[in-house]
C-alpha cells in the first residue's frame, strides 16, 4: 500500500507518474496530515486547499490524456510565508505586512516547482522579518520540533524546517541570510540546501538583507533535494542579482561517487562553543569520509562579526519607516535590533564591505587546495522553545545571538552548502558541506555518498 | 562608551532619524548597539589596504 506520508517527493512522483495513486489522493493525504499534526507543530500559517485540490486535479487529468505530468508530479509542497502567493498577502513572519494587499503573482520558485508538477498546500512560519535563529513568533506562535514539541525548530526558516521534519510534506522552500535554512535544518534534522549567492531567484520574496539573501529548499532526502533544486534554477530578470547562468542539474551526477574530491575539516573557530554532540556528528561525517585534512579556515570570527554588522544597518534601512509608523507592531526583539542598526555609523558598514571583499579572495584561494570543506552547523541540538541562553564551552551565550555562529561566516560570501542530518539520540545535529560557489554539485555528490553509507538520515519524528 | 554617553547617541540618533523611541527601551538598544560597535571594532582593527573594494560593486 503506497503511504504518501512515508514516501520521498521523487517516490511520490514516481507512483503519480505510473498510476499507481493519483495527485489528487497524495495531496488529501497531506492536507489530512497537516490538519492532524499542525495544531501540534504549527508549521503552517496559510492554506491553499481549494487551489492544491484544483491542481492536483489538473496533473491527474492530463496523466488520463496520456500527457507528461512532470518529474515532480502530485508532490505537497509548501513555502515560507515570505514567498509571494497569489492572492495572500506575504506576511513575512510579520503583524505589519497583513496589512499589504494580496500578492498578485506567486513567486518564480513557486512557479517553476508547479512547472515541474509540484503541488503548493500552504505557506509556513517563520521568525519575524526574518531576523531570528530561533523558530519563535510573537505573531504567530513558536513553530515545534517534531522531534520534541516543547524545543526550538530553529529559524528563521522554523516552519519550512518542522513541516519537513514532521512529514507534512516533502518538500519546502526557506531562505537563508545568516543561516535560516541551515540553523533549522540542523535542530529538526533534515536535509538543506543553501545555494550560491545569486543561483535561485528571490524574486517576489520579501527582503531582509539583499546582500545576503538566498533561497533554497529543504527535504528528507538528497535526492529529494537535488531534483526540487534541479526544477527551481535557471536566470531570472526580475532578480537583479540572479545570476545569468544555464541550469546545471545536480541529480544526474549525484551517485557519481566521491573519487577524487579533496574533504577537509575546519578546525579553531568552528570547534570553540561546540557541544558533545556538535564533535560527534562532525567526527562521525569525517570519518566516514575518510577526511583527514584539517584546515583553518581565514578569520571566520572578522566574517561573522561583519556579516552582523552589515544584517543589522541593511536590515534597519529596509524597515526604517516601518520602525518610524508602526513600531509598536514588531515583535519587540526584532524592533530594538533594527532600532540599534539604524543608529550605526555608515564607516562600520563600509569597512565591513570592504573586509567581505578581502574574505572572499582569500576563501576563493581555500578552494584552489579543496573542493569541500566539513563545518558544524549549530553548537548544540534544539534547545528548549524560551530558553534565552545556553552554555558553550563553559560560557553563558544568548541563544539568539549564537544559534548562526558557524553558518554566518560562510553565507557571508555566498558559499554553497548542503546541511546533513546526523541522526543522533535524542535530538539530530547537521554538519555543513561547503564547497567553492556555483559548485552545488559537489556538495550533493557528498551528501548523497553519506546518505548511502548510513551515516546521514532525517529521523522518523516523534510526533 | 559609558552608559550616558550611548544613552545619548540614542536620543540624538533617534532625533536625526525621525524614530520615535520611547526611553524604556534604550537598555536594549544601548545593549543591541553595544554589541554591534564591538564587533565593527574587530573588523575595523584589521587593517586594509587604502584601495580596498568593498564587495558591492556597482558597474555601469
Amino acid at each position: 500500500m503506497f503511504d504518501p506520508a512515508q514516501a520521498s517527493a521523487l517516490d511520490i512522483a514516481r507512483a503519480v507518474a505510473e498510476g499507481a495513486t493519483t495527485a489528487s489522493a497524495v495531496v488529501e493525504a497531506a492536507l489530512a496530515r497537516i490538519a492532524a499534526l499542525n495544531p501540534v507543530l504549527n508549521a503552517f500559517t496559510d492554506m491553499t486547499v481549494e487551489r492544491a485540490r484544483a491542481r492536483a486535479a489538473a496533473i491527474d487529468a492530463r496523466r488520463a490524456k496520456g500527457e507528461p505530468v512532470g518529474p515532480l508530479a502530485g508532490v505537497p509542497f509548501a513555502v515560507k510565508n515570505l514567498f509571494d502567493i497569489a492572492g495572500l498577502p506575504t506576511r513575512a513572519g510579520s503583524k505589519i505586512n497583513r496589512d499589504r494587499p494580496p500578492a498578485e503573482r506567486d513567486s518564480p520558485l513557486i512557479e517553476r516547482l508547479e512547472a515541474a508538477g509540484a503541488v503548493l498546500v500552504g505557506a509556513l512560519n517563520m521568525g519575524e522579518y526574518a531576523y531570528d535563529f530561533t523558530g519563535e513568533n510573537v505573531h504567530d506562535g513558536p513553530s515545534r520540533n517534531p522531534h520534541d514539541p516543547a524545543r526550538m525548530t530553529g529559524g528563521s526558516s522554523g516552519g519550512s524546517a518542522g513541516a519537513v521534519a514532521g512529514r507534512l510534506v516533502p518538500l519546502a522552500l526557506g531562505s537563508d541570510t545568516n543561516g535560516s535554512i541551515r540553523v533549522p535544518a540542523s535542530l529538526c534534522g533534515v536535509f538543506g540546501l543553501k545555494p550560491t549567492y545569486g543561483r535561485l531567484t528571490r524574486a517576489r520574496t520579501f527582503p531582509f538583507v539583499a546582500s545576503l539573501d538566498h533561497v533554497g529548499p529543504f527535504a528528507c532526502s538528497v535526492g529529494d533535494l537535488a531534483a526540487s533544486y534541479d526544477a527551481m534554477q535557471g536566470p531570472d530578470a526580475d532578480d537583479p542579482v540572479c545570476a545569468a547562468r544555464p541550469a546545471e542539474p545536480t541529480a544526474p551526477t549525484l551517485a557519481t561517487g566521491l573519487g577524487g574530491l579533496r574533504i577537509a575539516i575546519a578546525g579553531g573557530y568552528f570547534h570553540h562553543g561546540l557541544s558533545p554532540e556538535g564533535h560527534t556528528a562532525l567526527a562521525t561525517v569525517g570519518a566516514a569520509l575518510g577526511v583527514t585534512r584539517a584546515i583553518e579556515w581565514p578569520e571566520p570570527a572578522r566574517a561573522r562579526a561583519a556579516a552582523y554588522v552589515i544584517t543589522c544597518t541593511e536590515g534597519a534601512a529596509l524597515h526604517i519607516d516601518r520602525l518610524r509608523t508602526r513600531p509598536q507592531d514588531f515583535d519587540p526583539a526584532v524592533r530594538d535590533r533594527l532600532i540599534a542598526g539604524a543608529m550605526v555609523p555608515a564607516g562600520m558598514v563600509i569597512q565591513a564591505q570592504k573586509f567581505r571583499r578581502w574574505y572572499q579572495a582569500r576563501i576563493l584561494e581555500l578552494f584552489k587546495e579543496v573542493d569541500a570543506v566539513l563545518l558544524p552547523a549549530t553548537p548544540c541540538t534544539a534547545p528548549r522553545i524560551g530558553q534565552d541562553t545556553f552554555t558553550l564551552d563553559g560560557v553563558e551565550m544568548p541563544v539568539r545571538a549564537n544559534l548562526g555562529i558557524y553558518t554566518q561566516p560562510i553565507s557571508f560570501v555566498g558559499l554553497p552548502v548542503v546541511a546533513v542530518p546526523v541522526p543522533l539520540t535524542p535530538l539530530p545535529i547537521a554538519v555543513q558541506i561547503v564547497a567553492a560557489p556555483w559548485r552545488e554539485d559537489v556538495a550533493l555528490r557528498i551528501a548523497y555518498a553519506l546518505e548511502k553509507r548510513g551515516v546521514v538520515a532525517a529521523p522518523t519524528p516523534a510526533v | 562608551m559609558s552608559t550616558s554617553d550611548l544613552d545619548e547617541f540614542i536620543a540624538a540618533s533617534a532625533g536625526v532619524l525621525a524614530l520615535p523611541v520611547d526611553p524604556a527601551l534604550y537598555p536594549t538598544i544601548r545593549f543591541n548597539l553595544e554589541v554591534t560597535f564591538r564587533l565593527a571594532a574587530l573588523v575595523a582593527d584589521f587593517r586594509l589596504p587604502d584601495d580596498a573594494e568593498p564587495a558591492p560593486v556597482f558597474r555601469a
